[in-house]
């Protein structure tokens, strides 16, 4: 077979990511029809950069969602005569089977690899986001309403964190030598839980959703008991499960687990973005409680934890959205930076990150393997940013 | 102003210690002191044999006593072996262990010996900080000027053609860290193989001798991310300004535009971002360390990596004071900063 063209390369990308293109065209259409009902996203419709970066981040996630269907080989499936080969060249004794990005050094398809790769940042960076957040609003709420010496002390502890150098903090807290640091206090058959500098640090840390989503619905309704105790049921049963098999691999069902180099890495990534959360809720809250509804509140007889979560943390939505997605575009190049050091992912891993990493060693022969991911890169982070300005913008508007 | 410098000098010299303590505890993980002996003496080695080389060598007493003899508080270890040998902390090689002294610690400027570079720490630390210096200075005089310019003609007349443009451009450059444009760089200026060939792909020649051709690549890396960064906040604090009174009022005079953007509104919407240009150089490291890594450049980025990954210890030390110190130094510089452009911020 003739190796392909440019024309043909990308002729042949676009029809590989069919299911991606349906997605986009479904979601699109529905939002659109919808926009009127769906307040601040709706009106995203009406800024042109704040689509776009929709479209690139919802174009990821289908790719993430879709990357089975769409890789025509797998992550870590070498074929033979491949290696560094240029985009466009087809696989030898497998008819229209080409390699649309050329091959690596290990004679892998890039393209496969940068689609498998969205995956592990799709898994990763929301949820770790989402974690910081919980983390640094549970902590932000009180500093920055009750003030004081509990506001100092926060204050301290995060200013100290984000005084350490994020690489610094990594190569020291992301090693295989760390995980087998600290005691062995749990044992029973095949189950055992190392009092490790991870393991300790995301018991600690995923305490903070449960005890965050228990306070949310105490305040509100503990006058009612019975919708009180149905809601803080609901979270301790699916809370406690999610704790049992994130942080300690035990879920009796076996559906949620985590590998213990994935924790590790997650529980790095939160712990790194939390502080700054903490301090952009902290401040958020000692703005807004100086307002009426917060003193109408007060006057009415409402406990400080409701009138935090229920008074001043909804008001204070707006600059934490856009923050929200600026943080996931943020966490995707700590990711990368995670796997450019080689850190908490194995070698095989396609993790975009280090697939730069392998591929920059050849750079100035072969430039091709590198610069797929450095683009899908790019590219997301770029889609989430202009989607965070797309949001401030239009919730700037009223 | 004295009480103010006083009250954040103590308040650093406290974040700097529970930080180097952070570091001593997390590199002196049992896992990692094996880890370092067996890399030092022997892959095969017993744990017995793991554990009399971390006692001869110091390492197994208690983690707050070390912790004390690395400030030079507590007398350093000394320690006896068969043969009537003498090592201890203070006795570097070829030294006789009547001369050495009792204390060595960062109170006596002394930072330890590195077991990577097989040299006193205080000498690679100050060579490799100088290198990066220049790095970073380079980086700042290329990334300071283009990301003001930038942001005051995009914040000078908002939602223009030039401020969605300049603006785009501003979050593009936020959105490639340091290890996409590098390789996104070396690929398009000088890959051997497709490519224009106009720079070196590798800046290890620059140690020496800077030239145009190995320095411009390492240097546009580090500049571009943080020049989105700073560019936005110009333009946002420009923008604002431009919708004061006293603007309108001076357009109203009869003042050109020209002239009102560089007398009235330049000096005010300055003062923002002159404290996020102090904030970046500590963001900046992250980004220091993988352009070193990527163009080969054998600074205090590269350095930390290689005392990180090796786990030598006093060296880790070093490295993370000097991060710890320019990180807080440049928070109070900004601080003070603040408080000289903007009459309207006392501080004390």
């Amino acid at each position: 077979m003739e190796p392909l063209g440019v024309f043909g390369i990308i002729s042949y990308t676009l029809f590989y990511l069919w299911p991606v293109w349906v997605g986009m065209v479904i979601i699109f259409t529905i939002s659109y029809i919808y926009r009127d009902s769906l307040g601040l996203f709706g009106r995203l419709f009406g800024s042109t950069p704040g689509l776009i970066g929709f479209g690139i981040v919802l174009f990821w996630l289908l790719t993430a969602i879709f990357a089975d269907l769409i890789a025509p080989f797998g992550e870590i499936s070498q074929i033979p005569g491949m290696k560094n080969k240029v985009p466009g060249t087809p696989v030898r004794d497998m008819e229209g089977a080409y390699f649309l990005f050329g091959g690596d050094n290990l004679a892998r398809d890039v393209f496969s690899r940068v689609v498998k790769g969205s995956q592990t940042v799709f898994i990763i960076a929301p949820a770790a986001t989402l974690f910081a957040f919980m983390v640094g609003i549970t902590l932000g709420l009180p500093a920055g309403f009750f003030t004081g010496r509990l506001d100092t002390v926060l204050s301290f502890v995060a200013n100290m964190v984000l005084a350490f150098p994020v690489i610094l903090l990594f190569y020291l807290l992301v090693t295989p030598e760390i995980r087998n640091s600290g005691y062995e206090l749990l044992r029973f058959g095949d189950f055992s839980w190392r009092s490790s500098i991870p393991n300790v640090l995301a018991a600690v840390l995923f305490v903070f959703p449960i005890v965050f989503l228990i306070v949310l619905f105490q305040s509100r309704f503990y006058l009612r008991p019975q919708m009180r105790n149905l809601f803080v049921g609901i979270t301790l049963v699916l809370g406690l499960w999610l704790y049992l098999g994130v942080v300690f691999n035990v879920d009796p069902f076996g559906l949620v687990s985590m590998n213990p180099n994935t924790l590790n890495i997650f529980v790095a990534v939160v712990f790194v973005n939390s502080p700054t959360v903490f301090r952009i809720v902290r401040g958020l809250v000692m703005d807004i409680k100086t307002r009426d509804y917060v003193a109408a509140a007060q006057t009415r007889g409402e406990g400080p934890w409701y009138i935090m979560l229920w008074e001043i943390l909804p008001n204070a939505r707006g600059p934490l959205i856009v923050d929200f997605c600026l943080r996931i575009g943020y966490t995707t190049i700590l990711l990368g930076t995670l796997g450019f050091f080689g850190l908490g992912v194995s070698s095989e891993s396609a993790d975009w990150g280090s697939t730069i990493n392998e591929g920059r060693k050849l750079l100035s022969i072969y430039p091709h393997p590198a610069l797929p991911p450095a683009f899908a890169l790019m590219s997301l982070v770029l889609g989430l940013n202009l989607l965070a300005d797309g949001l401030r913008e239009e919730s700037l508007k009223d | 102003m004295g009480a103010f410098i006083l009250k954040r000098l103590w308040v650093m010299i406290l974040t700097a210690l529970c930080l180097t303590f952070v570091v001593f505890f997390l590199a002196n993980l049992y896992p990692n002191l094996e880890k370092l002996a067996k890399t030092q003496g022997n892959m095969r080695m017993s744990d017995e044999q793991v554990a009399s080389w971390l006692d001869r060598k110091g390492y197994s007493s208690n983690l707050v006593i070390r912790y004390g003899e690395w400030l030079g508080l507590v007398p350093g270890w000394k320690h006896t072996d068969g043969e009537g040998n003498i090592t201890g902390r203070c006795i570097l090689p070829g030294m006789e262990p009547e001369d050495a002294p009792d204390y060595c610690g960062v109170v006596q400027w002394k930072f330890g010996f590195s077991t990577v570079f097989r040299t006193e720490v205080g000498d690679v630390v100050g060579k490799r900080v100088l290198l990066t210096g220049k790095l970073m200075f380079w980086a700042f005089a290329l990334m300071v000027p283009m990301a003001l310019v930038v942001g005051v003609l995009a914040g000078m007349r908002e939602g223009s053609k030039t401020d969605r443009t300049l603006s785009t451009f501003s979050i593009a450059t936020t959105a490639t860290p340091e290890y996409v444009s590098g390789v996104i760089f070396i690929a398009v200026f000088a890959s051997s193989a497709v490519g224009l060939k106009w720079f070196k792909g590798s800046a290890n020649s620059a140690m020496d001798d800077i030239t145009f051709a190995n320095f411009t690549l390492p240097v546009m890396t580090i500049a571009l991310y943080g020049m989105g960064y700073i560019a936005r906040m110009t333009r946002a604090s420009m923008a604002e300004v431009m919708t004061a009174q006293y603007i309108r009022t001076a357009r109203l005079k009869g003042l050109s535009f020209r002239s009102v953007v560089l007398k009235h509104a330049l000096r005010n919407a300055l003062i923002a971002p002159f404290t996020v240009i102090m904030l970046q150089f500590p963001f900046l490291l992250t980004g220091v360390v993988i352009t070193e890594t990527l163009f080969n450049y054998k600074g205090f980025g590269w350095t930390l990596v290689q005392a990180a990954s090796n786990n030598d210890i006093e060296l880790l030390l070093s490295c993370s004071i000097v991060a710890v110190i320019v990180v807080l130094v440049t928070q109070l510089l900004s601080d003070i900063g603040y408080a000289f452009l903007n009459p309207r911020i006392r501080v004390g």
